[in-house]
This record gives C-alpha cells, sequence and structure tokens, in this order.
C-alpha cells in the first residue's frame, strides 16, 4: 500500500458536486468540534465506517490509505479519501488509491436506526445523491450482535437528536459499539457517521495506540465482533440494502390489510373514486397523487388491482418519507413484479431466521430503540411528517429481520419483551401527524391493547388487520325483530288476555255455556254479505267459524274473539265502499294474527258473539266470577278501544266517501267536456 | 427550422373554449401559435357542426386539414366529447403525411383517454400528468427530426 503520506495530501481527488456535498455533511457529522479543521470523532468516524457493511479488513486498509493512521487523526483530508475508499469497495474495485481517482457512486452507508426512514429521503434528496439506504432490518440485527453485552441506554439519548451530532464524547470510546448502534439508530446523516465510524474502527483494529482519537482497546474486540456479524447480513441483504422501492413484507400485509378494507375481494379492483378518497387522506399535493396513479396504474382502467395499490401505496410512503417521485415505475413496483414477489416470503423468512436468535439480546436495543424513537419523535426538529406508515415502516423495518420469522406465533412469544416498546411506539405514533385518520386513531387504540399479542411492527400490521375486522364487525346487528304483534290497539290488551287465556285454558276451564253459538249465525249473514275484499278474510272467518262452533271454547277465548268480531262486523256492516278502505289495514293484521295463534284464532273466529251476549254469558258463570270479572273488564275496555277505532274509521270512511263523489262528479264532467270537444279536433 | 405541433386539446363545456394543454417545439413564436390555434378553433366548430347529428366514428374524429397558411398547417381532431386537438404544422415540412398525422391525433387521443382515467384528474382542468408531457415529447421529436 502506498504509504499515507505520499497518497493522501497529494492526492488530488474528483469530487463531484454531490459527493463533496455528501461528504461534507458526514464529516460534519463526525466532528466533535465546530473547527472546520478539526478532526472528526474517532467514534463518530468508526461508527460511519462499520455502516458501510464493508469488511474490516477493508476498512483497515481504508484508513491506512487515507492516511488517518499515519497522522493519527482523521482530518478532513483524510476523512474524504476514506470515504471514497469506502465507495470504491463498496462498489467492488479494490482498496487502492487509483481505484478512487475514478469516478465512484456515493459510499453507502446501512441506516441502522429504527426510525431512519424519517431521513430516508431527505439527504439523497438534498444532495441528489444515491446515498442510498438500506432497509433496516439487518443493520439492526448487526447492531444488535455488536451490542451484545453492552449497556447502550446511557449514551444513547444524546445522540439520538435527528439533527445528528456527532455521537460522541470521547468518553464513548468504550461505547464505540454503542455509538455505532447510535449512528444506526440516527437518520439518513448515519451514513456519513457510519463512515468515520469504520474508520475508527478500523483503525483499532489495525493499531491501537496510532490514532490518538481513538480510544478504548476493549471497544475493539466488540467491533471486530460487531463487523464480523456485519458480514453475514450484509451478504444477506444485498438484495434489499439499498432500494427504497423495494416493499418489505411488513409494509406488504399492511397494504393488503388496507385493500381488504376498501375492496375485501383480492382479485378484484378498487375503483378510482374510491382510491382517491383513500389516498387524498394522505394528505398529498394532488398533481403528486395524480402523477402516482399514473405511475401504479400500468393498465390505465381507472382501477387498481392489488398489486397496483400495493405499489401506489408505496409511492405515497415513500414520498411521505421525502423521496422524489420516479418519473418511471421502479421495476420493483410493477405489477408483475409484484405479483410474483408475492411468492417470496418464504425465502426472506428463511434469510431473516437467523436473527431471531437476537431476539433475547436485543431487549437493551429495543429499549434504545425506543427511547430513540421517542427521542427523535418529540424532537421538534424532525420536519417530516410522518405519517403511520413512516413509523411504521420505521419499526417494521428493524423489526423485518426479526419478524420475517415464518411462525408469527414465535415471534409473539419471543418478543413479548417488545411491548414496551410497542408502547413506544404507539405513543409515538400519537405524536406523529395522524395523516391517515382512520387508521391512525384506531391504530393507536389497537395498539395499547395488542400490544401482548404482536411484537412491534406488527402492532401496526395486526391493528391494521384489526382495523378491518372492526370495521367488518361495525355492521351492526340488526335491531331484533318486531315481534309478531297485533298493531291494532287492543292489542296489548289481547295479548295479555291470551296469555291469560291460555293460563286459563290450562287450569282446566269449563266452556262457556252455550249461549254463544246462535250469536255466530246471525253475525255470519252479514259478514257473508260483504263485498269481495271483505269476503275474502270473511270467508276465511267464515270457514274457521263454521269448524269452530262445534268446538267447546273456554270462555275466555270467547272474549277475545268477540273482541275481534265485533270490530270485523261492524266495519263490514257499512257500505261496501266503506269497508274497502278499512278492510286491508285490518286483513294483514288478522291473518299475521292468524298463524301465531292459530288455535286460538280458530276458537275466536267461531261465533260472532256480540258483546252483550258474551256479557252475560260471562256473568252467568259463577264458579270463576272473580277471574271472570276481571277479564270482563279487561274485555270491556278492549270494546271501548275497538268501539273508538271504529267511530274513527267510520268518520274517515265517510269522508272519503264524499271524496270519491266528487272525484266522480268531476271525471264525468270531463268527459262530457271531451265529447263536446271531440268533433271539434276531428277536424 | 422545424415548428412543429403545438397542440392544444381545448375543452368545450358550456360552449367556452379553453386551452388545457399547449406544447410548442420548438419553443419561439409560441404566442403566434397559440393565436394561430385559436383562430383555428372556428374552423373546428364549423366543422363540427356541419358534421351535424351524423354518427361519430373515427373518421369523422379526424378532421383532417383546417386550413393551410402561409406557412403552416393546421390539423384538427375532435373527440366525442367535444375536447378539440388542434395541430400546427410548419409547411416547410412536407414529410408529414396524412397517416402520420391521423396516428399522432390517435395517441393522443389515447393519452388523453389515460389522463381521465385518472381518478385525481378532474376533467376540465390542465393538463399537468408527466406522462402525457413525456408522449407529446416523444412524438414531437419523432416527427420533427
Amino acid at each position: 500500500m502506498e504509504p499515507g503520506a505520499a497518497a493522501a495530501p497529494a492526492l488530488l481527488l474528483p469530487l463531484s458536486e454531490a459527493e463533496q456535498q455528501c461528504y461534507a455533511e458526514l464529516f460534519a457529522r463526525c466532528r466533535p468540534g465546530p473547527a472546520p479543521e478539526a478532526a472528526a470523532g474517532g467514534s463518530g468516524v468508526a461508527e460511519l465506517f462499520r455502516a458501510s457493511q464493508l469488511p474490516a479488513d477493508a476498512l483497515h486498509q481504508i484508513t491506512e490509505l487515507c492516511g488517518a493512521k499515519r497522522v493519527g487523526y482523521f482530518g478532513p483530508a483524510q476523512f474524504y479519501v476514506a470515504l471514497k475508499l469506502i465507495a470504491a469497495a463498496q462498489s467492488g474495485l479494490p482498496v487502492q488509491l487509483e481505484s478512487i481517482k475514478s469516478e465512484l457512486p456515493l459510499p453507502r452507508f446501512v441506516a441502522l436506526k429504527n426510525d431512519s426512514e424519517m431521513r430516508y429521503g431527505t439527504p439523497a434528496e438534498i444532495h441528489g445523491a444515491k446515498c442510498q439506504i438500506p432497509h433496516t432490518a439487518l443493520d439492526k440485527n448487526s447492531f444488535k450482535r455488536a451490542d451484545e453485552g453492552d449497556k447502550l441506554q446511557e449514551t444513547k439519548s444524546p445522540p439520538m437528536s435527528p439533527i445528528g451530532s456527532p455521537p460522541a464524547s470521547p468518553s464513548s470510546y468504550q461505547r464505540v459499539p454503542l455509538s455505532y448502534g447510535y449512528s444506526k439508530s440516527r437518520s439518513g446523516h448515519e451514513q456519513k457517521h457510519g463512515a468515520s465510524y469504520e474508520s475508527r474502527h478500523s483503525a483499532h483494529q489495525q493499531d491501537e495506540s496510532a490514532v490518538g482519537n481513538y480510544g478504548a482497546k476493549s471497544a475493539h474486540g466488540q467491533l471486530s465482533r460487531s463487523l464480523s456479524a456485519e458480514k453475514e447480513p450484509q451478504d444477506s441483504s444485498s438484495n434489499y440494502s439499498d432500494d427504497p422501492w423495494r416493499i418489505t413484507e411488513e409494509q406488504r400485509d399492511y397494504y393488503l390489510n388496507q385493500f381488504k378494507t376498501l375492496q375485501p375481494d383480492l382479485n378484484s379492483f378498487i375503483s378510482g373514486t374510491v382510491a382517491k378518497n383513500f389516498f387524498t387522506k394522505s394528505k398529498l399535493p394532488i398533481p403528486e397523487l395524480s402523477h402516482i396513479w399514473e405511475l401504479s396504474d400500468v393498465d390505465c382502467d381507472g382501477a387498481l388491482t392489488l398489486a397496483e395499490f400495493c405499489a401506489a401505496f408505496h409511492l405515497i410512503v415513500a414520498r411521505k418519507n421525502g423521496y422524489p417521485l420516479p418519473d418511471k415505475l421502479p421495476e420493483t413496483l410493477l405489477p408483475d413484479y409484484l405479483q410474483t414477489a408475492s411468492l417470496k416470503p418464504i425465502r426472506d423468512c428463511a434469510l431473516f431466521d437467523s436473527y431471531s436468535e437476537s431476539l433475547p439480546v436485543s431487549q437493551q436495543t429495543r429499549d434504545f430503540n425506543r427511547t430513540e424513537l421517542e427521542t427523535v419523535c418529540e424532537d421538534p426538529t424532525n420536519s417530516e411528517p410522518l405519517i403511520l406508515f413512516d413509523v411504521m415502516t420505521s419499526v417494521i423495518e428493524p423489526k423485518t429481520s426479526i419478524e420475517e420469522v415464518s411462525d408469527k406465533s414465535a415471534l409473539i412469544q419471543a418478543a413479548n419483551s417488545d411491548d414496551k416498546q410497542a408502547l413506544k411506539i404507539s405513543t409515538t405514533a400519537k405524536t406523529i401527524p395522524k395523516e391517515f385518520q382512520h387508521l391512525a386513531v384506531k391504530t393507536v387504540a389497537h395498539e395499547t391493547n395488542t400490544l401482548k399479542a404482536r411484537p412491534r411492527s406488527r402492532s401496526y400490521s395486526s391493528t391494521s388487520i384489526e382495523d378491518a375486522m372492526k370495521k367488518g364487525e361495525e355492521p351492526p346487528t340488526p335491531p331484533p325483530r318486531p315481534q309478531k304483534s297485533h298493531s291494532r290497539a287492543s292489542s296489548l290488551d289481547l295479548n295479555k288476555i291470551f296469555q291469560q287465556t291460555t293460563q286459563a285454558v290450562r287450569s282446566g276451564w269449563l266452556p262457556p255455556p252455550p249461549a254463544l253459538p246462535p250469536r255466530p249465525f246471525v253475525s255470519q249473514v252479514p259478514l257473508v254479505a260483504n263485498t269481495e275484499p271483505a269476503t275474502q278474510p270473511k270467508s276465511s272467518y267464515v270457514d274457521f267459524r263454521v269448524p269452530e262452533q262445534t268446538e267447546q271454547v273456554s270462555e275466555i277465548e270467547l272474549h277475545p274473539q268477540m273482541n275481534r268480531v265485533p270490530p270485523q262486523i261492524e266495519e263490514s256492516s257499512p257500505t261496501k265502499k266503506e269497508i274497502l278502505p278499512t278492510q286491508p289495514p285490518s286483513k294483514p293484521i288478522r291473518r299475521k294474527f292468524r298463524p301465531e295463534n292459530q288455535m286460538l284464532e280458530n276458537q275466536e273466529l267461531s261465533p260472532t258473539i256480540s258483546v252483550t251476549s258474551s256479557l252475560p254469558a260471562v256473568k252467568s258463570h259463577h264458579p270463576v266470577q272473580k277471574q271472570s270479572s276481571k277479564q270482563k273488564r279487561a274485555i270491556q275496555t278492549a270494546i271501548r278501544k275497538n268501539k273508538e277505532a271504529n267511530a274513527v274509521l267510520a268518520r274517515l270512511n265517510s269522508e272519503l266517501q264524499q271524496q270519491l263523489k266528487e272525484v266522480h262528479k268531476e271525471r264525468i264532467a270531463l268527459e262530457t267536456q271531451l265529447e263536446q270537444l271531440r268533433p271539434v279536433t276531428v277536424l | 427550422m422545424e415548428r412543429i405541433a403545438l397542440l392544444s386539446p381545448v375543452c368545450s363545456p358550456r360552449l367556452q373554449n379553453y386551452p388545457l394543454y399547449i406544447r410548442s417545439v420548438p419553443t419561439e413564436n409560441e404566442l403566434k401559435f397559440h393565436y394561430t390555434v385559436h383562430t383555428s378553433l372556428d374552423v373546428v366548430d364549423e366543422k363540427i357542426s356541419a358534421m351535424g347529428k351524423a354518427l361519430v366514428d373515427q373518421r369523422e374524429l379526424y378532421l383532417g386539414l383546417l386550413y393551410p397558411t402561409e406557412d403552416y398547417k393546421v390539423y384538427g381532431y375532435v373527440t366525442n366529447s367535444k375536447v378539440k386537438f388542434v395541430m400546427v404544422v410548419d409547411s416547410s415540412n412536407t414529410a408529414l403525411r396524412d397517416n402520420e398525422i391521423r396516428s399522432m391525433f390517435r395517441k393522443l387521443h389515447n393519452s388523453y383517454t389515460d389522463i381521465m382515467c385518472n381518478p385525481f384528474y378532474n376533467p376540465g382542468d390542465c393538463i399537468h400528468s408527466r406522462a402525457f408531457d413525456n408522449m407529446v415529447t416523444s412524438m414531437m421529436m419523432q416527427y420533427v427530426k
């Protein structure tokens, strides 16, 4: 390797505009003091380097090459060279100074923070660079491994500020892994920190004493451990490390549930208006939503299939996170791709299975993340309006590695410790502006309820599922059907009477005396003489009556019959036309009533006994006079009510008759007019 | 110098013709193009009314050469919903044949229907769709060269 002395100062790095900006920011993050020429904080540098996910020896080489080892610190020159070397290494070029002379993409630093997605796009956008932010899942894992055995809590809070103050005091040396975790947990700027950290780390590894700022050798082992741990995730995560347009499993599940709330049939479409209303809730400006629609509705049919919906949703999430909308739909969001990708989860789960073991160890890290989240979310300078999805995705991503265990139930058990974090997430969710109101409110509420059942990110997806389910349950149970009951004024009394009747029957009452039978015949006559509409119900009554007359009817049962029949009779007595308006309303009632109390009705219908005749019959029954008197009173009141109803109906009848006559007259007049005019019109 | 294709689908609800979209390549003398398009609207209306209540099929959507003026030709196309497409082509560009004009209009029409499918687009709004822009640009580039 070339000696750093010759290399670093003499090396004229061709830095592009974006690179310069990126590097400057990273360096600003890493340096502890405001002085532009101050060295980058060792811990920050180490973390940053580690976040680059390069193998340890590469980082060593980089540190050597850039000259930090030589000069003992990371000055701006060394830092920039280191960053460029990292970029080269990540691009697959050998770690040589010659390789950095060419145009290279920006170095990629793994975002390890839970809420890293908050910064996902911002630095990228700001720099217009491709600082790609891989999903935090794997990083978190590696972070956890690094933090094994470390207590992170104390040092975590300060660097949590999303502004990205350099994480470390020199005392954080021993906490290099912690600060490493810090940078990971920090948002997008962590990339820059990562480089510095990595450089530190590599400096540690190669020569502890060489670099003045570098410190604790005790951290060395941990760093090496963490680095080695990183390699593992890095390999498997290479597919997902830096593609913001790739939908994770949790996101997919969430989108799926949202789709279900809009359209239960997964194979069907969501119409344009429905989707429009839904996406408008995201509070994105309409032109952007319009563009998102254009991108996602591939077949331009004005409706979204599941795949299209997922793509649109993902674009919205990305946009909310600050990513610029692409001009063309990224390939990972194409419906074809998404549909095939739905078969992928199993593979992903397998990849992440290895990380499930880190669960028990991750307690501290979880707490760390939780506090981080709180701090970050509470930070007013965090200007990005987070929709629920952001938190969800942020929550999801670190969890993805854990969550992707195919058996979710196992996770639930293992992740009970996450409940607290989930709780915290819910609180943070509350602090986050709820763009998707319908979801947010329920999610928060659900989270507190479902913590025990689900791990953190799960809680979101589970809440969404529960939301969907709740909505499904929401259609209230239909009110109990109105019981078939007599709707007439006397119905209540009759019902009571019937109840009493049945009781009386059961008590073994003797049938009433035979004074009743003659009456029905008498009443039958006017009934039979009714008009056709009247005969319909009447005939049935008549039919019933005939056989019933032979029946022995209890006195009480007759009473209600009498109550009903007299009105019938009275109604039938008026003119035929008058009966017409009154009959139809009473018909259905009686018919309805009939099936219910068929027996009773049969008995009721039997003789059309007048009230007066029944009364003496009642009175003649001595043994049970008390009961009969009570019933008699009830019957009498019923009779009175019936009579009143009768009177009203009769009045109505007469009025309608009058109207009918008038209408008839008018009609006749018009007809005559027409006939008079007709010869005229023919001409 | 090729000056071509000032396109403006002009919607006419309630007898108001206002441009939903105007594009020209190259971009100088744009105002003149605007004026040309506007004046050509009268011709379009005339042609539409001349057709009367005739059946509306593809052939009659394409109005053909509206009128040739000094140094440019104006082509018109009207959709079933009375959205008008007007294309102004430099007369010196003799390579453009009727078929090509028709195909261009068809493409425009298709893109316009795609825009209409977007629920976020309210009919009558100006068209800001990037996809539409891209299509128009590519089309004009293709024919201007």
